[in-house]
């Protein structure tokens, strides 16, 4: 295995656990995330890997275990304390106010003021725009509410509100699951170039092909526990197959917790 | 047609409305052969739609939120029953009667109470979880019982003398020369605010509208607001105050008597002033976005870091002091304070912000369309009182009215979507 140029991972979860009514959502789970790469977090649904997601986006607290992010213990209790760590979140249902345009999505809750306190819509307008640009370079509609976009559309707002704030760590969280090819292909590219200019991305997918185009690294949970991980590199398709449905780890994975007995 | 109006960006909601109430006005108007367009019935209309259309402001904001506040009514009514309280009770007791401040104090108690049963309820029902139709509907008999419980039942009258003008009245209206003033005033600022807006989108680049429409815009503005002056300007003081007046004046007995114009009442001035703020802090402040945010997706509000229960308690907080102003304009306006006073406000509350465009699946509404669903409201009822219709009957067109405008409303949104 090769070593990584910096020594403190960028995030690293350890052994963070999470009940619901009695069920283990989340159980003993460890994973890293280092500058530059893109991990892939696979499992069924019901596998504890939204879950997970949530607790480092802030949306849940754990119960036990440690966040660390660039080596320092870090204390995320709320989604504005993920955010001052550099941590943003798309959220599988994009979680977008459908009644207010793009710009007031984008800046929601960070919004620009003028001097005197109030909105600064005109700001917030000229930002969005050239965020958009890059993203979306069609995208026209910035006067109109989010509720009148194309999926597409709606998508490349979302994923302007987690990029335009320096976001350091990226969660997205089945960014393709409503999209067509072209689009999953845009996003694609778009996770491509982010990672190219050092952020972490926590990629979450059921889709194992989706995760083997894009990611680094994988991590597979089932049942609240971590079956592994592996390099995409040293795995097969069939091999992490395995790892999701059966929960059993290949040779060329690191068993987790949650992993079944190698068959003798 | 469609292009002059997107030309304009004029919102065709706020054109239909006008309409609407064009149409309601003028028909009143035919059918009692010219008895509801005068100066005299428009000053009452205006007077008598300003309760209610303060409210209405601030239940946009609760309905936009997915809430609803039942409770407007009682808590009119008893903060109504403490200002009397305090002002012909309490205070006279401290520093005696015909105090200058009397009215005052009164008014901010009354504010006070108003904001606090509605930051207690909010709370409940953010923090607690309580269904707010149930907070509500609790309150709208909890408060009702505890304005009787103030004094018993008893009606608190008389009302300081410098309180009445908050209710209208010929004590409350402000003169000729003083409405003009505030017309010319109004004009310019509406100008002004204009001018700048244009300024700073072109700052940024953007497309502005031509400049011919930013002048259409403009005089139909200055149109409407001169031409309310000319109107409360044209409705004279009855001759027996003006004799009063006159006298008080030391002219002699048997001068000629000169018309007095009422101008502007006061209670109008302050849902005015009220509207004002509120559509201020709906649109150009945080408060405002993050009501609306919530109204739209109150799970992704709460993923940007909105404190999503305390501006709920919030919001709730500022329907009630709503409340404790409409209850000095109304306690103020019948000159005495009784434990019935804004007894189904609450119902011509929402109805106004439902028939001004609210949605009740929240997320959409505007102040001005609430204030123009006040005066919708008002003006049926003030053209079926000139009509002589039976108030059962009254009832029973307001409810049409009601269910009609949403249906309407609804066939807008499938269409527009």
């Amino acid at each position: 295995m090769e070593t990584y140029a910096t020594p403190a991972p960028l995030v690293e979860m350890r052994n963070i656990s999470l009940t619901f009514g009695g069920i283990k959502a989340v159980d003993d789970v460890s994973v890293q995330l280092h500058e530059g790469e893109v991990v892939g977090l696979l499992g069924h649904n019901g596998a504890g890997k939204s879950t997970l997601i949530k607790i480092l986006s802030g949306a849940y607290p754990a119960e036990s275990g440690e966040i660390w992010v660039n080596g320092e213990k870090a204390h995320i209790t709320s989604p504005r304390d993920a955010k001052t760590y550099g941590i943003e979140t798309i959220y599988q249902t994009l979680a977008l106010a459908d009644n207010v345009d793009a710009a007031a999505n984008i800046f929601l809750g960070r919004e620009i003021l003028t001097r005197w306190g109030t909105l600064d819509d005109a700001a917030m307008e000229s930002q969005t725009r050239k965020v958009m640009a890059r993203l979306n370079p069609h995208f026209r509609r910035f006067k109109d509410p989010v509720r009148a976009l194309s999926g597409g559309q709606r998508q490349s707002v979302a994923i302007a509100r987690a990029i335009h704030f320096d976001a350091r760590i990226l969660i997205m969280d089945e960014p393709t699951a409503a999209l067509g090819p072209a689009e999953t292909k845009q996003v694609g590219d778009l996770t491509l170039s982010l990672k190219q200019e050092g952020i972490g991305i926590f990629l979450i997918s059921h889709d194992v092909h989706d995760v083997f185009d894009l990611a680094d690294r994988i991590y597979v949970m089932k049942n609240g526990r971590l079956v592994g991980s592996a390099r995409v590199s040293d795995v097969t398709k069939d091999e992490v197959l395995g790892m999701i449905i059966l929960g059993k780890c290949p040779p060329g994975g690191l068993p987790g917790p949650g992993a079944a007995p190698r068959e003798r | 047609m469609g292009n002059l109006f997107r030309k304009l960006e004029l919102d065709l909601r706020l054109i239909g409305m006008l309409a609407a109430l064009a149409i309601i006005w003028v028909g009143f108007d035919t059918l009692t052969d010219g008895g509801f367009l005068t100066p005299r019935n428009l000053w009452n209309l205006s007077v008598q739609s300003s309760s209610v259309a303060v409210m209405a402001t601030g239940m946009v904001l609760v309905i936009v939120t997915r809430n609803i506040d039942l409770s407007v009514g009682s808590i009119l009514g008893f903060t109504g029953m403490i200002i009397g309280v305090t002002q012909a009770a309490i205070l006279p007791q401290l520093w005696g009667f015909d105090h200058p401040l009397t009215w005052v104090v009164a008014a901010v108690v009354g504010l006070l109470v108003g904001t606090v049963i509605g930051a207690l309820q909010g709370a409940v029902i953010a923090y607690l979880g309580v269904s707010s139709f149930i907070v509500s509907l609790g309150g709208l008999l909890i408060w009702r019982g505890a304005a009787w419980w103030v004094t018993t039942g008893q009606t608190v009258a008389p009302l300081d003398s410098r309180f009445k003008p908050i209710g209208g009245g010929i004590e409350g209206a402000i003169g000729a020369n003083a409405s003009w003033a505030i017309g010319i005033v109004a004009v310019a600022l509406a100008i002004a605010v204009l001018i700048t807006a244009r300024r700073r989108r072109q700052g940024f680049g953007f497309t502005v509208r031509p400049l011919w429409a930013e002048a259409v815009i403009a005089s139909l503005v200055s149109i409407a607001i001169l031409g309310a002056v000319l109107v409360v300007n044209s409705y004279p003081l009855p001759i027996g105050v003006v004799r009063k007046l006159q006298a008080a004046a030391g002219a002699p007995e048997d001068a000629p008597l000169p018309e007095i114009a009422h101008g502007f009442a006061i209670p109008v001035l302050i849902a005015i002033a009220v509207g004002l703020a509120m559509t201020f802090l709906a649109n150009r402040t945080r408060f405002g976005r993050y009501v609306f945010a919530i109204g739209g997706n109150p799970e992704a509000a709460e993923l940007s870091g909105i404190n999503t229960k305390r501006l709920l308690t919030r919001v709730f907080a500022l329907m009630g002091l709503l409340a404790g102003i409409s209850a000095c304009i109304s306690t103020a306006r019948l000159q005495s304070a009784t434990n019935a006073t804004g007894t189904l406000d609450e119902l011509y509350t929402i109805a106004s912000a439902v028939i001004g465009g609210t949605s009740l699946s929240g997320g959409t509404g505007t102040i001005y369309g609430a204030m123009l669903g006040a005066v919708v409201m008002q003006s049926l009822q003030s053209g079926m009182v000139l009509l002589g219709v039976d108030a059962p009957l009254q009832n029973i067109v307001v409810g049409l009215v009601l269910v009609a405008a949403v249906w309407i409303d609804t066939i807008y949104r499938r269409h527009v979507k």
